[in-house]
């Protein structure tokens, strides 16, 4: 908790105003009761009209001061929690940007999301109501302590006892409900859980009749959490009467130990009415400070959750000197790259050497596990090697900077991503000043034109997030189509032909074919017919390369490569 | 003191809100009364909330019972002051008495000592003794003070007792409530048509379950109480204030419409400013979504910078809106505690005098400021109250919506019960569309004889789930009529005819628990070795051995820990153990390598012997073996026949068999 404070730090002068203003803000809430002892004492009781209300109007400047320094220290305190906000989020968010794959792999990105909002958001709530009650409360309770000697010390004596109970009363009801609050968090997480899953495989249910089962287990979460809730609401059914009897209780022996001071005249009584308000003002404070040690623990996890990305510094940056490559042609060299995660005992891949050139298609494929799309994931850096290097232009890609090694490649995932917007504002992604007709070029590459066109607002139509507005095949075609507006030296598809049919990804192929005549393309796919006419295909298997060549010389040399033909297409239809 | 005292402005804002659990009480900084209405507002106000009393019914006699506790709890609390203040005067009477002893002989009655006084022109000090009860020379009557003190504890007590057993029932109350509320929803899911999960996003209808209720939960258990309290201590408290000094209580009175508009004028205000920072949280929160999961694209096409800009400005906006809203609502509490501050002088002053005058005494006057201390807490509670319910309201009424959602026909009361399947499915003249305005089948008719397998053939997306949607009922059809061995669906329980099928998807759905538990979801009551077995027979056993905790592994939520193929085995496996005369599945193997996809493609070859089969057909030599081949487009079916038949009439099929398979044939060979 105390490392996410040092984002207070640029706001010390705002911090310091609100602490003033707080502190005047508690002088003035202790002398109201002192004035008003002073009208008791020396007006009422002396029965002085005038005393009481030169006093009077003293107390109605001091509650207008009070409401006046309030709304400042409000408005000042709001103002810097909510840039303290800001500035955290900023500082998370932009972190990320600067991870790789393997952080953002390492967290997650539905964690990252939370991160950057919910527990900034926990914090930020725990900075403001910090700055109220965790400042104003010692304020008071202080205060409180220090009027309340000076009306009478001996009978201040009951503050030192009632201070402590409290203390443990509030401490003990709060040891008891911690647990029970996390408890039913877990519990209310599960109520979603069980009822997401349910919404998520309605079908499945019904084609398996088992909405009975689902119901028992939408029961048993259901009663669960009733229950816990019940035993919260039960806790909090316990506390507020016993804290308030407590307040009351202390109240009547205030009164009389304050009685027996003021029989034997050792106090005024218009001290008794003052000295009441600061004890009630003393224990609120001391109940306001203990419930704030409530809410650290949960600011304080939300706390560590984000300095743990903002500590967290990305394996991969750029280099001190980076190399500009002489030429832009697209040639990658793979030259004995090894690659295996951190403290694997296997290494993911492992001499792979292979030269990709411009106006050539290369293919990658192999089983599960065999390292394809490790492979190509460190073309554009989402990881680094471990072994060897790669090179593109001829230049080892960690000596470029990030930005230059990215604007050679075009990048087309497994999973096509669009962006909430248009369908222009996606297709520009990667070049912003691209024409309607280039845009409208890479659509009819990408067999998206006849789609795209019959969309009511054409290139203008909308994008939802996640493109869900769009079929799978659609977004891929788009995320094709992305690439292509870009026109970058190397493309390298991820699978990303899979979502199509077999006409659309025959027609798209040879469209392609014709469009990146002079650009470097690499290929994974599952589908053989897909990559069968690729210049060269890498077979690999565990990986390693066991194969590389054309498919006719594959049939012939490589079982492996056999294999994987055998799998997907008759006997024959391979013969 | 009350429960709602509010002496310094230490207590936040929040306690307003209610401590109310998990809520975390005490975060609610705003306030939760004040933001809870800045969301929906409801259309049937009035129509949802007697709807929603009509759930506290059954608990009716708790409720009076919880009712009647509150009166007597606040109606000690509100008590409480005037005793004290009976103490206090007891007190101030002794005190004066003893000052009055060192100055005039004993025995001196109260009426001498006032004349004297006024003699001595001391008339004011006169006036006010006037008012008391003072035996001259008597000090302070400890025994009467004790008196008052025990009488006031015990109040104080028994206030305590009965706000914790109006508490502790009113907890109960709303937990057996609400987990009514959500039973009945849940079960009322069951009940509705896949037509409606179809048509409404997933996030809201799990938000109408969750939130919406949680919402109803906190307004009944925290809101509800409060509010009751709220009133009856104001009511309670002007009655005080009356009895003691119907003067200084109409100063207090206008305090109270002063403190609502206050309340209100911010609470509108801020209310808006709230709305306005949801709405940016929504933005901001959408684009840190859309960045994260987009990461790598977003790099590779060189966007950070990009990004980053987009972020700071929506982040700004948000600080913005924020320190509006936090700003805003923060000057509530400042300005009614201004208004108190008010009050208290005038109450101070004007008591003073009058108790200088003799027309009242020193403990009423501090009972008075008690009590006008007491006053501002009920009144924002009170103020509120139009939010809180209005909030309620609307959540009521999404739940309602949801509880009163058309369901699907009721099955049949007659079932025709099937004692063995055999697998014979007939269209006969079906019509279906999902609406009215886009006929989608017309009138289609064919026949899959037991055993056979059916191809379902067309370009992606073309209408498989539709095919899956009427095989199950999962949609009712609008003529003609689906039949299963001669039987009509219709005639049957969905629950019959759902068992006679197995699907297996490409989008596979396992849910978090273990391996056994996905598996065992095909039959209800599987012994462990027909769960192997099922999993042997769909090449998956192997697989599951080699996990640490083998048949025992948690999938996740999202089953990420195992590869997509390894789930489409498992669904496989899960098929094999319910043992369907009548399989629906999906040939796609996306995104799976080339040995797995041998693998279930074994598998599901092995699924498919001797059952009724109905194959989204992806692989060539399914559909030229397939003994009918279904041609779908655009989601309905326009062609059907066998290969040869289909190739020969020359249609949609031959065109797209050629286009799409004769090429990567000639290819391969």
């Amino acid at each position: 908790m105390t490392r996410i404070l040092r984002f207070l730090k640029p706001y010390r002068k705002q911090l310091a105003l609100v602490m003033l203003l707080l502190l005047v803000q508690a002088i003035s809430n202790l002398y109201l009761p002192d004035l008003n002892a002073d009208i008791i004492n020396n007006g009422v009781a002396k029965g002085d009209t005038n005393y009481i209300l030169q006093h009077g109007g003293i107390m109605l400047a001091v509650t207008l001061l009070l409401g006046i320094v309030s709304v400042i220290s409000v408005y000042w305190a709001s103002r810097t929690a909510m840039a303290f906000g800001r500035d955290i989020r900023h500082a998370v968010f932009s972190r990320v940007q600067s991870f790789s794959l393997a952080e953002l792999n390492h967290f997650g990105a539905p964690s990252l999301i939370t991160r950057t909002t919910n527990d900034v958001q926990q914090v930020q709530m725990a900075v403001v109501i910090g700055l109220n009650v965790m400042v104003l409360a010692p304020f008071m309770a202080i205060g409180g302590i220090i009027m309340a000697i000076r009306q009478d010390p001996p009978l201040s004596a009951i503050i030192a006892v009632v201070i402590p109970v409290l203390g443990i009363v509030v401490a003990l009801l709060m040891r008891k409900a911690l647990p029970l609050f996390r408890t039913m968090q877990k519990r209310v997480d599960r109520v979603n859980q069980v009822m997401r899953e349910k919404l998520a495989g309605i079908r499945v249910i019904r084609a398996f009749v088992r909405s009975e089962y689902e119901e028992r287990r939408f029961d048993v979460a259901n009663r669960e959490l009733s229950e816990t809730m019940l035993a919260v609401g039960r806790l909090f059914a316990i506390m507020m009467p016993t804290v308030m009897v407590f307040f009351n209780l202390t109240l009547v022996a205030t009164m009389w130990f304050g009685g027996l001071r003021i029989d034997s005249g050792a106090m005024p009584i218009g001290n008794l009415t003052a000295f009441l308000t600061y004890i009630m003002q003393i224990l609120i404070a001391v109940m306001m400070a203990t419930l704030m040690f409530v809410m650290i623990p949960r600011a304080s996890a939300s706390a560590d959750r984000i300095n743990e990305v903002i500590e967290t510094k990305p394996k991969i940056t750029d280099p001190a000197e980076p190399v500009v490559p002489l030429v832009r042609s697209g040639i990658v060299e793979f030259r004995d790259v090894e690659f295996r995660y951190p403290g694997a005992e296997e290494a993911v891949l492992c001499g792979i050497s292979f030269t990709a050139s411009p106006g050539q298609t290369t293919a990658i494929v192999g089983s599960t596990g065999s390292g394809k799309s490790t492979l190509i994931n460190l073309i554009p850096r989402f990881y680094d090697v471990t072994g060897g290097s790669l090179l593109i232009d001829g230049v080892d890609i960690r000596q470029m900077t990030q930005a230059e090694l990215w604007s050679r490649v075009g990048f087309i995932p497994q999973k096509a991503f669009l962006f909430s917007g248009t369908i222009a504002s996606n297709l520009r992604y990667g070049r912003e000043d691209a024409t309607d007709e280039e845009l409208w070029h890479a659509l009819e590459v990408a067999q998206a034109a006849s789609f795209v066109r019959a969309l009511p607002e054409g290139l203008e139509s909308p994008v939802t997030q996640g493109g869900t507005n769009l079929s799978g095949g659609q977004r891929q075609r788009l995320a094709i189509a992305r690439a292509l507006v870009k026109r970058p030296e190397v493309y390298v598809f991820d699978d990303s032909f899979s979502a199509l049919d077999f006409k659309t990804d025959a027609a798209l192929r040879s469209a392609l074919a014709r469009d990146t005549h002079d650009a470097t393309v690499i290929i994974v796919a599952q589908r053989v017919s897909t990559i069968m006419q690729a210049d060269r295909i890498i077979v690999l298997d565990e990986g390693r390369i066991v194969g590389s060549g054309s498919h006719e010389v594959l049939m012939d040399t490589c079982q492996t490569y056999r294999e994987i033909v055998r799998s997907q297409l008759t006997e024959e239809e391979v013969a | 003191m009350s429960e709602n005292t509010t002496t310094t402005s230490a207590v936040p804002a929040g306690r307003r809100g209610g401590h109310g659990p998990g809520r975390g009480g005490m975060m609610g900084g705003g306030g939760h009364g004040l933001m809870a209405g800045a969301g929906a507002k409801s259309k049937d106000f009035a129509g949802s909330l007697k709807r929603l009393a009509g759930y506290l019914k059954p608990e009716r006699v708790m409720i009076a019972v919880v009712i009647a506790l509150t009166v007597v709890s606040v109606g000690a609390n509100v008590a409480g002051p005037r005793i004290l203040g009976k103490a206090t005067n007891v007190l101030f009477e002794g005190v004066v008495g003893k000052m009055m002893g060192e100055q005039l002989p004993p025995g001196t009655t109260q009426a001498q000592a006032i004349q004297m006084l006024r003699a001595a022109g001391q008339s004011q000090i006169a006036d006010m003794l006037s008012g008391m009860t003072v035996t001259i020379g008597k000090g302070v009557d400890f025994d009467a003070i004790a008196r008052w003190l025990l009488i006031l504890a015990g109040v104080y007590v028994l206030s305590a007792l009965f706000s914790w057993a109006q508490a502790h029932l009113m907890a109960g109350v709303a937990q057996r409530i609400v987990y009514r509320l959500r039973k009945e929803v849940d079960e009322k899911l069951a009940r509705l048509p896949l037509k409606y999960f179809d048509e409404n996003p997933r996030g809201d209808t799990l938000s109408r379950v969750t939130n919406d209720i949680d919402n109803i939960a906190h307004t009944l258990q925290q809101s509800a109480s409060q509010i009751i309290t709220a009133l009856l201590t104001i009511v309670g408290v002007l009655g005080m204030m009356f009895w003691i000094s119907p003067l200084l209580a109409l100063i207090s009175l206008m305090v109270i419409p002063l403190s609502v508009v206050v309340t209100m004028f911010i609470a509108k205000r801020s209310q808006k400013q709230f709305a306005a920072q949801w709405e940016r949280t929504g933005t901001l929160n959408g684009h840190v979504e859309e960045m994260y999961t987009g990461h790598s694209i977003v790099k590779v096409f060189g966007h950070q910078a990009e990004a980053i800009e987009v972020f700071d400005k929506e982040n700004d906006g948000l600080y913005q809106a924020a320190f509006r809203a936090q700003f805003i609502s923060g000057t509530i509490q400042p300005s009614l505690q201004f208004l108190n501050n008010l009050n208290y002088v005038g109450v101070a002053v004007i008591g003073g005098l009058r108790v200088a005058s003799g027309r009242l005494t020193l403990g009423d006057v501090q009972a008075f400021i008690q009590y006008s201390r007491q006053f501002t807490q009920p009144i924002v509670q009170t103020a509120s109250i139009a939010n809180v319910l209005q909030s309620a309201a609307a959540s009521a009424e999404r739940v309602f919506e949801l509880l009163d959602a058309e369901e699907e026909v009721p099955d049949t009361a007659t079932p025709v019960h099937l004692a063995k399947v055999e697998g014979h499915v007939e269209f006969r003249d079906v019509v279906f569309s999902y609406t009215p305005e886009e006929p989608l089948i017309e009138g289609v008719s064919f026949e899959a004889q037991p055993g056979q397998t059916i191809a379902i053939v067309g370009p992606t997306g073309a209408g498989k789930t539709t095919l899956v949607n009427l095989l199950m009922r999962f949609y009712e059809i609008q003529g003609g009529a689906i039949l299963i061995d001669g039987v009509d669906t219709r005639d049957m329980t969905r629950d019959e005819l759902r068992r006679t099928f197995g699907m297996v998807l490409q989008d596979t759905w396992l849910f978090k628990g273990t391996i056994r538990e996905n598996l065992a979801y095909g039959r209800e009551g599987a012994s462990d070795e027909e769960i192997m077995a099922a999993a042997r027979a769909a090449h998956v056993d192997h697989f599951v051995r080699t996990l640490a905790d083998g048949y025992d592994t948690e999938l996740d939520d999202d089953s990420s820990n195992i590869s997509q193929g390894q789930r489409q085995l498992l669904t496989i496996a899960r098929a094999f153990l319910a043992d369907p005369p009548i399989l629906i599945l999906d040939e796609a193997t996306s995104s799976v390598d080339t040995r797995t996809e041998a693998l279930i493609q074994q598998a599901m070859a092995r699924l498919m012997k001797g059952r009724t089969s109905f194959v989204i057909a992806h692989r060539l030599s399914t559909i030229r073996d397939a003994d009918l081949i279904l041609v779908m487009n655009h989601g309905a079916i326009i062609e059907q026949g066998t290969h040869t038949q289909l190739m020969a009439a020359g249609g949609f099929y031959s065109d797209l068999y050629n286009s799409q398979f004769v090429e990567a044939y000639d290819e391969a060979v």
